[in-house]
């Protein structure tokens, strides 16, 4: 009868230990590793709690930026008032999640390496050039956050290693950032498409200095979108057009239950301006 | 007797107590199905096709036996293989050879989910282990998921058995069209030649399933002297026990069932899928065997109700007069036959007077759970397309919609298609009242740049049904009442229940308990379904109450020692009826109760009827929608439901049933729908992607009682369960239509069509 062992270790070194073992998964929130566990579709031999181990739950503000903790809830973040005023896209991206009940345990690691490629929190952690540090049987590397996910359920994590926290850099002036998603209710659903927008502007009525822009849901993986077009504008119809053919253009998804390829491509566009423009407006509030 | 008139002067009835079963229901400690538990009992698990459409070659469960911890292994071979035996079962009919192999499959699985062997061992863990030992030899076959589809000549044939009922000569192929079924008004035929304008149009629905929160559940002990015992929740604890009798071939008096509470049926707890099992496995191990379906379970092995395409075509005058009207329903019943083929023909055009009319339909099999009730069965269906198709006359004729059904509502003495003449209704006080409406009366307001806004109504008809029920009456020593209904309580019947009979008493409705009875401790009654409970159910209980009122009179004339005549009872008390009956004090019950025993014994009313003339329900409803241009993403701004609910016991309760009942059909007209992979998978077997209305979707749903009274029943009550769902999917269609210019003939209104269709208008 199938019955994982379960453990939680209160060091990095021994977590990596543990995570050497065949078929040994590190647990953050569970709210997926335990779903899957339940029905059945994921039968790790070994669970490994992350939690207790220090440094994996928690926001630190540091002179350069943000530490944040691998497996710090989603509920934490929406909590670190620097946080929410340096990135509000990444913290409403990771505060979508599931219900109040998910986020009081759902991370931003376990959404990471859970690799859908609809996880909310993502687009705005790529589009901010978030860095996941990573440890392993041969010790510590940092990655940038969109190259972690390799396709839906695949990581390029190596065996044994996990993300230990993920480091963001202190914003410059009149940056910001936004997240929308699009679901056919208003909770309770995963993304039929995600954007994730951080825009830098030239003072705080000043044109757009420098732009990123990543989709969730619409490839295997997120992917970003050429922004060069609106870097130099205000974004006005013209700009905004000009993202919108960009976005749909990076877009590969597939039809499946949740939407079909045209409807998501065209969507796609959609957000991207959309969250462009929320992202734009908020940069010039800083 | 009946409480009706003006001078009438209800004291309870009408009123809003609290709920008496809601304590331990907002606590969390009711005991609903999967709560229940007994000493020494073990756990079934059921194994379920992976196939839509497969020949069972072989199953070896052997080493699923030889598992520790396993107690009993069943396959169809420890069922009786029952011949084919017609029934009219729940909302329709069916057939007890097709239910018993709904349970479990025999010779072929008929679709994925479809149950084919079942475990019963020490832990629920070990049951499931046990599973995945069962090998199961599939021949797979092709597979047919959509209607139309299944209606093709060349389509896979489900069973070689069917062959079409009523259509002339007698088919020699077998076909998945289990049945034609037509119902004629005059001939609409050549009637269409007095129409200016004839709208005609094609509409499809998806089948959709009831969602009850609470997934099926049962405890079942069968004992070694062939007496058993179920504990399960249910929309009818005697249909539990005699489908169950008919599907183990067992006495029914051998079988006692114990209603437990239920949290949501909607229809769709109107049959049996686990208690068999439970019974079969209890047999086979000796051990009280509890079963309960996981929420894929529930979707891919229970209910939905049907999807169905449809063809309307209606014409009218240019003053508005309809003057003729067809409609053609193919409804889908899922893997046997039994769609509610019937009330989705005899409803849709139930709301208007109408001399030429013909509505036929198909009863159509294909590789899909079988279908089961939900609210209105078949109606909700055939509505949308013929309230849809009136929305379009009314555009075409540039007429107020509401004032096209005014002109064309049926009223008393208005022959309905499908036979009887309607009596006693009150559609056209719902379009007046809600034409006097507020939010029929308040500007719609400026959509967002980017959106548009639309108004829209539509209206709905359910005949309601009354039957076989018996409730009770008892006086306890200390003058309180307990009061015994025969029907699970689904939407609030115990508190109408205890109201009516604290009406009849003159009692205060808290010294009223009413319980739902068991199997053994009250009448027969026919399940909780058809919007018959506080209609049926409630007039035996009334007359219940009234035996026991009437008692009390007598016991008190004894205690006096005057005639039973001379005795009044007020207010919950015998008063000597006038100056001549002598001087006496009045009598409390607990006075009369406390000396029952001088005066002839326990003090009991006990009422078993066929509670005849239901009263129909009549609905109409408006919605406000928003649609973002750019995602297809309808917001509904605002909803009001109006129905005719002949007298409404407890208004809280009945305004929650039309809330409930336009909020499913919110859901059914935008996002429900089954997903299916290309080999017949169900690809959405649970609540994130089977998208039901949440909270946060949805405005406060209002609405607005009219109360025409039934005088067939003592309080005037009509059925008000079913009404509600009827009319929400035509009048979101309609809004939609208001709001963006295009017609939507298909549900849902899913995000992608509503763009899709946005798209595809502008060219
Ligand atoms: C009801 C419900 C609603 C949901 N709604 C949403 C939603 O709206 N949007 C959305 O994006 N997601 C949603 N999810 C999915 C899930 O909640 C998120 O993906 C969440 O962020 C996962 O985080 P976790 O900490 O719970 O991950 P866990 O379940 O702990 O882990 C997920 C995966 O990541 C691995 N993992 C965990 N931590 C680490 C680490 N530090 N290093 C390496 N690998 C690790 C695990 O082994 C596992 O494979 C929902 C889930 C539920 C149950």
């Amino acid at each position: 009868m199938y019955a994982p062992t379960f453990a939680a270790p209160q060091s990095v070194d021994e977590a990596v230990r543990m995570l050497g073992a065949d078929g040994a998964k590190p647990l953050s929130g569970g709210t997926d590793l335990i779903v899957q566990l339940k029905s059945g579709r994921n039968r790790p031999a070994a669970v490994v709690d992350l939690k207790k181990i220090p440094g994996l739950v928690g926001v630190e503000e540091t002179s350069d930026g943000f530490v944040i903790g691998a497996a710090t809830a989603g509920a934490q973040l929406g909590e670190h008032a620097g946080l929410v005023a340096a990135y509000p896209g990444i913290v409403e991206g990771a505060e979508l999640i599931g219900s109040t009940q998910v986020q009081g345990r759902a991370s931003l690691a376990g959404n990471l390496c859970n690799a859908s490629p609809a996880a909310d929190s993502i687009p705005c952690l790529a589009a901010a050039g978030a860095i996941a540090v990573v440890v392993g049987p041969n010790g510590e590397r940092e990655m940038k956050v969109s190259e972690v996910p390799a396709g839906p359920g695949r990581t390029n994590l190596a065996k044994g290693e996990f993300i230990k926290c993920f480091k963001l850099k202190k914003p410059t002036a009149n940056s910001s950032d936004a997240y929308l998603r699009f679901i056919p209710r208003t909770e309770m659903d995963i993304a039929v498409v995600g954007a994730g927008v951080n825009i830098t502007r030239d003072g705080s009525s000043g044109p757009i200095k420098s732009a990123t822009v990543w989709l969730g849901a619409v490839a295997p993986t997120i992917v970003e979108v050429d922004a060069s077009c609106i870097v130099g504008t205000s974004l006005d119809d013209a700009a905004l057009a000009k993202l919108d053919a960009a976005a749909q253009s990076v877009c590969n998804p597939i039809d499946d239950k949740r939407g079909t390829v045209e409807y998501r491509t065209k969507v796609a566009g959609v957000l991207a301006r959309r969250a462009a423009t929320i992202a734009f407006k908020r940069a010039g509030e800083r | 007797m009946n409480y009706l008139g003006k001078d009438v002067e209800l004291k309870v009835v009408g009123t809003r107590p609290i709920r008496p079963d809601g304590v331990e229901k907002v606590i969390g400690r009711a005991a609903f199905g999967a709560d229940f538990r007994v000493a020494g009992m073990i756990h079934g698990k059921v194994l379920r096709s992976p196939h839509a459409h497969a020949r069972i070659k072989s199953i070896d469960t052997s080493k699923a036996e030889a598992l520790k911890g396993v107690r009993a292994v069943i396959t169809a071979n420890d069922l009786p293989n029952i011949p084919s035996e017609e029934a009219f079962v729940g909302e329709g009919p069916a057939n007890f050879r097709d239910m018993s192999l709904n349970t479990i499959a025999r010779d072929k699985v008929l679709y994925d989910g479809h149950a084919v062997a079942a475990v019963a061992a020490t832990s629920p863990s070990i049951a499931e282990e046990a599973l995945r030992l069962i090998d199961v030899e599939y021949e797979v076959l092709p597979n047919v998921i959509d209607v139309e589809e299944a209606m093709k000549p060349d389509a896979p044939i489900l069973h070689d058995d069917l062959f079409t009922q009523g259509v002339d000569p007698k088919p020699t192929k077998a076909s998945n069209i289990a049945k034609r079924m037509e119902f004629k008004l005059g001939d609409s035929a050549s009637a269409f030649s007095k129409a200016d304008v004839i709208v005609e149009r094609k509409y499809k629905t998806a089948p959709v399933h009831q969602a009850y929160i609470e997934p099926h559940a049962c405890v079942v002990s069968y004992g070694a002297d062939g007496q058993a015992q179920i504990w399960c929740s249910s929309q009818g604890q005697f249909m539990v026990r005699a489908y169950c009798a008919k599907l183990l071939g067992m006495d029914i008096a051998d079988i006692r069932v114990f209603p437990l509470e239920i949290g949501g049926g909607f229809g769709g707890k109107t049959l049996v899928y686990l208690e068999p099992l439970a019974l079969a496995l209890s047999r086979k191990s000796g051990k009280p065997v509890k079963m309960t379906m996981s929420r894929e379970e529930v979707f891919r092995g229970s209910g939905p109700t049907s999807g169905g395409a449809i063809n309307v075509k209606i014409g009218a005058t240019k003053n508005g007069r309809i003057v003729a009207a067809e409609c053609e329903v193919m409804l889908q019943a899922g893997a046997f036959p039994g769609s509610p083929i019937g009330p989705a023909l005899m409803t849709p055009f139930a709301m208007y007077d109408l001399s030429d009319v013909t509505i036929w339909g198909y009863d159509v099999v294909s590789n899909r759970p079988k279908v089961a009730a939900y609210r209105a069965p078949g109606a909700p269906v055939s509505t949308f397309a013929t309230e849809s198709a009136v929305d379009e006359l009314a555009k075409q004729l540039d007429m107020d919609p509401l004032e096209l059904r005014l002109i064309n509502a049926a009223k008393d003495g208005t022959k309905a298609v499908y036979g009887p003449t309607l009596k006693d209704i009150g559609f056209v006080e719902t379009l007046e009242a809600a034409k006097s409406s507020s939010h029929w009366n308040s500007p719609l307001g400026d959509a967002a740049p980017g959106k548009r806004r639309g108004r829209g109504m539509a209206s709905g008809f359910w005949f309601n049904i009354g039957g076989e029920s018996s409730g009770a009456t008892y006086v306890n020593e200390d003058g309180t009442i307990t009061v015994v209904s025969g029907n699970p309580d689904i939407g609030g019947s115990r508190a109408s229940m205890g109201m009516m009979a604290a009406e009849v008493l003159g009692m205060d409705v808290k010294d009223v308990r009413t319980v739902v009875g068991d199997t053994t401790s009250v009448g027969f009654s026919f399940l909780t379904g058809g919007s018959r409970v506080t209609f049926a159910t409630g007039m035996a209980v009334t007359q219940s109450a009234e035996m026991v009122r009437d008692e009390l009179c007598k016991r008190a004339a004894l205690l006096w020692e005057i005639p039973a005549e001379a005795v009044e009872w007020k207010d919950g008390k015998a008063y000597p009826a006038g100056e001549n009956a002598g001087k006496f004090d009045p009598l409390t019950i607990a006075d009369i109760a406390g000396k029952s025993a001088r005066t002839g014994g326990p003090i009991t009313g006990k009422a078993s009827i066929n509670a005849q003339g239901a009263g129909p329900g009549y609905a109409t409803h408006i919605c406000d929608l928003e649609v973002d241009e750019e995602t297809g993403h309808t917001t509904v701004l605002r909803y009001t439901a109006i129905q005719d609910v002949g007298k409404a016991i407890h208004p809280s309760y009945v305004e929650g049933q039309l809330q409930g009942g336009a909020v499913q059909g919110i859901g059914w007209a935008l996002n429900e729908e089954y997903v299916y992979t290309k080999d017949g998978r169900l690809d959405n077997a649970g609540f994130l992607d089977y998208r039901i209305p949440v909270a946060s979707d949805l405005p406060m749903i209002e609405t607005i009682l009219v109360e025409v009274p039934n005088p067939r029943h003592p309080f005037g009550v009509k059925g008000v369960g079913e009404p509600p769902i009827v009319p929400p999917m035509a009048a979101v269609a309609n809004a939609m239509e208001n709001a963006t210019g295009v017609r939507m003939s298909s549900l849902p209104m899913s995000p992608p069509r509503v763009r899709a269709a946005l798209d595809a208008s502008e060219g």
